[in-house]
């Protein structure tokens, strides 16, 4: 049913919505309702296929059993799938009509599939027209064109020509059905069902990978909700990796031009893994380079509650990391910060990249030292980090909780208290921890203990990338700018004091367009944190301090 | 004729002056709009200059334009509208300043680089990370250069191209003079700490100008600085606020980590913010890094788009003190031939 309804269409853009469901769930009643007209008139359950989709041709005078109903029904039925098929050339011609920027490109096999699929409804209702002009057997809509060509002349002439005509039309269809995108008409059922199953898509090619391909209608909802375009770049979108895949004609260039974010994957009426599809491809389709970090086994771990993990990203960002000293130190946690001389990279850059081997050998490495720790949580403070330690580590009794949740359950446990102030801020959503792990409001209500986050539109599912994705290896450091601007230029709109993200590349990215002042929930914190207990924290640093005097001799 | 026309230059920077004194000279009106309390600019800030460490005081000296009556200087004047009306140009500021004139220099300068936008090199949240303008202060106020905590450095680090030539800071292009700020400013620090290590960090150097590499090789030589051929990653703080550096030494091939007590981040110079304001109301426009235009940067240098508008010093593009010198006497030229062809 979901995949004839399609409810997610509806939500986004309703006469997009009636459009397929006129098609789709149209023609699927034509066919279900046909079936069961001439099952009745032949008295009979089992009828050829062909008899009831051309029924009207075969039916002749003959009166049966409730054959005015199904006449009506069927007309009324035709009437549905003609209103859509109208609307969808509309939208071929005049996209902007919909609400859509862009539609997709097509290729040659679409294009014959697609000028088949508009022949074949109009030209069934000229055919049954001329039947019901000839027979007498229409509905009120047959019925109603029949009588006007029966007009313009005599409807026999036009009698076998048409019937002919409809059936090439339906013949050709079919034909280019599995070189084109209405391939996804067989195909989605199987994805639809498999995925309430429960199956999810693994690191590399299956038959389900597949499965998700064919299923793709090439609907371009995608192409609009892709912030590439921002920059000029057309190619390289979810449809077209999609097609590509399916045609055997993928480049690199347009396989590593995508950030990743996700926005594509929030908004596919099909339900398509985007993200996980095209890591899939840039897995297989990068060779391994011979990786070696022996160098990390020699470290070793050191006994702790709570083990903390900033990032190669946080690194570059020492304000986080200071910010998060200041709150392990005044919540007096018992903290390892595992990669603060030695920083291992947590791997998923190099996922991303399609380096899974590599990526694999520090996962290993890592989990080692932090197993080793004896800790019971692992705190990190980088989105793309969390995701990665969330998905992809084997971590026993090991808590891996984001900085945001963790700072709020020390606020909430009354380990840290903070004060509040009227400062008006925007959250950006970094997409990693957003769409990517779906964490949208313990950032929100962290904040909104310290002052307002103003609420926005394109917000939480559908907020912006900042542009600086890791994900993508080929966009130009220009074009990432202009990705920055458009989310910047919104932001700037609701005139906040401050921008808060909670993601070291986001802030970065953003700090570069130099339009707001911009931070890390972690530094909003800090900078809150009560004097009292400040003071304690004071405390505890001089003490820290005189400690390693001691040990280093100085 | 000459002594009824009027010229207003905006910025009494060390370009702004020059093409003053050049103009009422030649007998012209002149008004010095400037954003500041006092004139001189951005060389206030400087104590000594390269190649040859004479004080930055000698040239503003030298530029003080001689009062003059001719000459208006009013300080203060944060110029943000040049119109066009009635064949003579319209400055106004955000107060009731008004001021009309018969051709306009665009004397802006340049801004540093907020090196607190490069988090990665910790200015803003490492005390001991300074940049090349706090540098220039402490040398200035006559003190030597000490670790936050008043100690004398045993290791000074040196980075140049910070906001330069750096995609991800915006800024692509060089600022032409930090790598020799950074030759010189490597010499002050062993002069006031013979035992001190100095290490510089650069890409490439650019030392274009006259005397420039023998200030290298002097550097080199006596001075025993030591020059490393490498990008910045990231500066981190150690126990007893030490700064460990992470770089790629590009000539050995090898990544480089290295402990130092103070790094001197060697800052680039942008365009001013209000460049853009004073475009808005005319044919004014920004190049590719938001300086101001040139008509053609081969003949028409100091001309921008806007006819009757000239421009003098590193509002062009980054100049060192000799090149906006010439520059703004370029610029006096130009508007005294324009303003004499109006004549005719
Ligand atoms: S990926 Fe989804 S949204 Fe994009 S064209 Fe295919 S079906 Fe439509
Ligand atoms: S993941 Fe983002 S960048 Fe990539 S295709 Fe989807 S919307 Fe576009
Ligand atoms: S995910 Fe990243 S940002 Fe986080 S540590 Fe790994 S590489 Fe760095
Ligand atoms: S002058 Fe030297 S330090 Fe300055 S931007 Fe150019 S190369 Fe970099």
């Amino acid at each position: 049913m979901e995949a004839l309804l399609h409810r997610k269409i509806f939500r986004k853009n309703p006469v997009l919505g009636y459009m397929h469901m006129s098609l789709a769930f149209g023609w699927f009643l034509l066919i279900v309702v046909g079936h069961l007209e001439t099952m009745i008139a032949e008295h009979s359950l089992f009828v050829p296929f062909h008899k009831a989709v051309f029924f009207r041709y075969y039916e002749g005078f003959d009166e049966f059993f409730l054959s005015g109903l199904f006449s009506f029904l069927m007309d009324f039925l035709l009437l549905f799938v003609l209103s859509g098929l109208m609307f969808a050339i509309v939208k071929r011609f005049r996209k902007k009509l919909f609400g859509l920027r862009r539609t997709t490109h097509l290729k040659s096999g679409d294009k014959i599939a697609l000028t088949s699929l508009w022949l074949i409804f109009p030209l069934r209702l000229l055919a049954e027209s001329t039947s019901a002009a000839v027979y007498h057997n229409g509905g009120f809509l047959t019925s109603g064109v029949g009588a006007a060509i029966d007009f313009i002349g005599n409807p026999a002439i036009f009698y076998y020509p048409l019937w002919m005509a409809y059936s090439l039309s339906l013949g050709f269809f079919f034909v280019a059905l599995p070189n084109s995108r209405y391939m996804h008409i067989p195909t989605e059922v199987v994805f639809i069902f498999l995925r309430v199953a429960g199956i999810r898509l693994k690191k590399q090619n299956d038959s389900y990978t597949d499965v998700q391909v064919f299923s793709c209608s090439r609907c371009g909802i995608c192409l609009d909700k892709c912030q590439l375009s921002v920059a000029g770049i057309d190619d390289s979108q979810s449809v077209y990796l999609l097609k590509n895949i399916r045609n055997k004609n993928l480049s690199d260039e347009k396989l590593f031009n995508c950030l990743m974010c996700g926005r594509c994957q929030v908004d596919c009426p099909v339900g398509i893994e985007t993200i996980e599809l095209r890591t899939v491809q840039r897995i297989e389709s990068t060779r391994e380079y011979n990786s070696s970090y022996d160098y990390l086994i020699q470290e070793v771990a050191t006994k702790a509650d709570v083990v903390y993990f900033a990032g190669c990203m946080t690194h570059l960002t020492p304000r986080v990391i200071s910010s998060m000293k200041k709150i392990f130190a005044t919540a007096e946690e018992d903290v390892w910060f595992m990669d603060e001389v030695k920083a291992p990279c947590c791997g998923r850059p190099l996922m991303l990249a399609g380096q899974y081997e590599a990526a694999r050998k520090l996962i290993e490495n890592n989990s080692r030292m932090i197993l080793d720790s004896g800790a019971h949580t692992l705190v990190v403070s980088c989105p793309i980090c969390y995701k990665v330690f969330k998905e992809d580590y084997k971590l026993p009794d090991v808590e891996v909780v984001f900085h945001a949740q963790y700072i709020y359950d020390l606020i909430h446990s009354g380990k840290l208290s903070v004060d509040t102030s009227n400062q008006r801020m925007v959250y950006h959503d970094p997409c990693e921890l957003g769409r990517g792990m779906g964490m949208y409001e313990t950032p929100r209500k962290l904040l909104g203990r310290i002052g307002e986050v103003v609420h926005m539109k394109d917000e939480k599912e559908y907020a912006f990338c900042c542009g600086g994705s890791l994900g993508n290896l080929k966009i130009s450091e220009d074009k990432r700018k202009l990705l920055r601007d458009q989310a910047l230029v919104t932001y700037e709109g609701f005139s906040p004091d401050i921008l808060v993200t909670a993601c070291p590349k986001c802030k970065k990215t953003f700090a570069a367009g130099r339009k707001l002042k911009v931070f890390d929930l972690a530094e909003i914190v800090a900078g809150a944190i009560c004097v009292d207990s400040l003071s304690k924290e004071k405390e505890i640093l001089e003490k820290q301090e005189a400690d390693c005097y001691a040990v280093e001799g100085l | 004729m000459i002594d009824k026309k009027h010229i207003a230059i905006i910025g009494g920077g060390i370009a702004g002056q020059e093409a003053a004194s050049v103009l009422t000279g030649l007998g012209y009106k002149v008004t010095i709009l400037e954003k500041n309390e006092r004139m001189g600019g951005m060389l206030n800030k400087w104590s000594k200059l390269f190649p040859d460490f004479s004080s930055s005081q000698l040239v503003l000296d030298a530029v003080k334009v001689a009062t003059d009556k001719n000459l208006n200087v009013i300080c203060n004047a944060d110029i943000f509208s040049v119109q066009k009306e009635n064949g003579r140009f319209k400055l106004s500021d955000n107060s009731s300043l008004d001021v009309y004139a018969d051709a306009v220099i665009m004397s802006t300068g340049y801004n540093l680089f907020d090196a607190t936008l490069k988090e990665e090199y910790g200015y803003g949240v490492f005390e001991n990370v300074i940049t090349s303008a706090d540098f220039e202060k402490v040398h200035k106020s006559g003190e030597k250069l000490t670790t936050a905590d008043g100690k004398a450095p045993r290791r000074v680090a040196f980075i140049h191209c910070v906001g330069s030539r750096d995609a991800k800071t915006g800024n692509t292009y060089c600022s032409k003079v930090c790598c020799i700020t950074g030759v010189k400013q490597a010499i002050e620090v062993t002069q006031m700490w013979p035992e001190c290590e100095v290490f510089n960090f650069y890409m490439d150097l650019r030392l274009y100008g006259s005397k420039y590499d023998a200030l290298y090789l002097e550097a080199q030589k006596h001075h025993k600085i030591q020059f490393i051929r490498g990008r910045l990653s990231e500066v981190s703080e150690r126990q007893g606020k030490e700064l460990q550096l992470k770089a790629e030494d590009t000539l050995q091939g090898r990544p480089l980590r290295m402990k130092t007590d103070i790094v001197v981040l060697l800052i680039g110079m942008e365009a001013c913010k209000q460049n853009e304001d004073l475009c808005r109301d005319n044919a004014l426009e920004l190049d590719e890094n938001r300086f101001f235009k040139s008509k053609n940067i081969y003949n028409h240098r100091n001309s921008s788009t806007q006819s009757g508008v000239f421009l003098a010093g590193s509002c062009i593009c980054p100049m060192s003190v000799n090149e906006s010198l010439e520059s703004a006497r370029s610029a006096a030229m130009l508007v005294d031939k324009s303003l004499k062809v109006q004549e005719r």
